[in-house]
């Protein structure tokens, strides 16, 4: 069986440290921060926020604190406020650990698309660009495949690039790969699924 | 120096031109202006370019100034809430320059300290760096942004003081502080102007010297994602 969202979360969740500060996309892995059990995680809101914590409780909602999906949070007794030029400042800086995103497609260069589908709305990249410019690893967490059930994972981005050469990492609910020299490498399988099989659902370049 | 206004049709008054650049503060509904963009909706100013990370929603924020066709051009990173926003830009009425989020903010930042571009990384091998100057430095690649000198700053803040020193509000903070740095006027609107001498000067967020004008009003601050989760039963 293929991993779900929960558990293709927990896995990315391992990827985490003690002591780091990372950047949660929207979507898969929003979860991740479910997972990280007893790892001291401080997370970055890039609307100017380190230190973000839950959901608040009903009727505790507080319309000045968001997070950068634009929902409504809570503040941690570590949080911190700043502006939008050092919140970018930082992860511009190399200080964020790490950035864990959805993606559209991923080329076996560790190109990243997940901004735009030329044609359809146009929303914007909003904070991808410099997340994935900027930080120091970046790990994707996606299905490996697309509702047609074409490989998301292409020897060339079709779509729009986010960054060129950027991503480290990629999780997907058929197991883990990293971008090497070459093409991509399987570091794991998800559970009862086969070499065969990924390979089978990937278009781009596997390498041992 | 008088900086506290009555209104913000009066905090506006003499410094609105067709054609201008504003920049304004605000995330979302977050830490917007309301009380200047609405004052910006009854002036008719027009043909107006407007930096700002979201462009509102339907019907609240700078979605206002949408619907009333004031804006010629928006700068933004991420214009994806406003219907309205959708159709005129894809009528071909309204110029779209998009930003990445970092670089918008730096660009703001950067005017407000008087430096005319930088080079950033963010973007590079993308869209946004076509047609930009590439500079490598110690083997990695670079792009030129160019700094936003704005004719006008509209942001809000949590408290002033009489003399423009603002205080700002967890995550409402965001674009305001850049935003008002970058403006030849920089108008405030504040949910509290306080006695001068009762913020504590360590505390200041923006020092006074960036902020010429500054109203008090009532906020509606509305919610566009509300969350919440359930207390957990014992």
């Amino acid at each position: 069986m293929p991993w779900d969202r929960n558990q293709m979360a927990a896995r990315a969740a391992e990827e985490l440290e003690d002591g780091m500060y990372v950047n949660l996309g929207i979507g898969i892995p929003t979860l991740v921060a479910n997972y990280t059990g007893d790892k001291d995680i401080t997370l970055q809101s890039e609307n100017g926020m380190l230190g973000m914590g839950p959901f608040p409780f009903e009727g505790e909602e507080d319309p000045d604190l968001i997070n950068a999906g634009k929902q409504t949070i809570t503040e941690l007794d570590r949080t911190s406020y700043f502006d939008s030029a050092t919140s970018f400042g930082m992860i511009r800086g190399g200080k964020i650990a790490a950035a864990i995103l959805g993606a559209m497609e991923v080329a076996e260069n560790g190109d990243l698309a997940n901004w735009m589908i030329p044609g359809k709305l146009i929303k914007g990249m909003g904070g991808a660009m410099d997340l994935v410019a900027g930080v120091k690893r970046v790990i994707v967490v996606m299905d490996h495949t697309n509702k047609a059930g074409e490989s998301k994972l292409l020897r060339e981005c079709t779509l729009p690039l986010t960054g060129k050469a950027v991503v480290n990492r990629i999780i997907t609910n058929l197991g883990v790969l990293d971008v090497v020299e070459g093409g991509l490498k399987i570091v794991e399988l998800a559970d009862g699924v086969t070499e065969d099989e990924l390979r089978a659902a990937t278009e781009a370049t596997i390498v041992n | 120096m008088k900086k506290i206004h009555a209104s913000a049709e009066e905090a506006l008054e003499g410094i609105l031109h067709d054609g201008m650049l504003i920049a304004a503060g605000g995330f979302g509904l977050c830490g917007i202006p309301e009380l200047l963009i609405d004052a910006l909706v009854k002036s008719g100013v027009k043909d107006l370019t407007v930096a700002s990370n979201n462009c509102g929603v339907d019907g609240f924020g700078l979605g206002k100034l949408l619907e009333t066709r004031q804006i010629r051009k928006m700068m933004s990173s991420y214009v994806g809430e406003n219907a309205e926003f959708m159709r005129q830009y894809l009528s071909g009425e309204l110029e779209l320059e998009f930003n990445p989020q970092g670089t918008l903010a730096e660009r703001m930042r950067a005017a407000g300290a008087g430096i005319p571009g930088f080079y950033t990384k963010t973007g590079v091998g993308t869209v946004i760096a076509e047609g930009k100057e590439h500079k490598d430095f110690d083997g990695e690649t670079y792009i030129l942004e160019r700094g936003i000198f704005a004719d006008l700053s509209i942001v809000k803040a949590w408290k002033a003081d009489d003399t423009g020193n603002l205080v700002f509000r967890k995550t409402a903070r965001n674009f305001n502080p850049p935003a008002a740095m970058c403006g030849k006027i920089c108008v405030a609107e504040v949910e509290e102007i306080v006695p001068r001498g009762s913020l504590d000067p360590d505390m200041i967020h923006l020092p006074g010297i960036y902020v010429h004008r500054i109203i008090q009003g009532q906020h509606e601050k509305r919610i566009e994602q509300r969350t919440t989760r359930k207390k957990e039963t014992a």
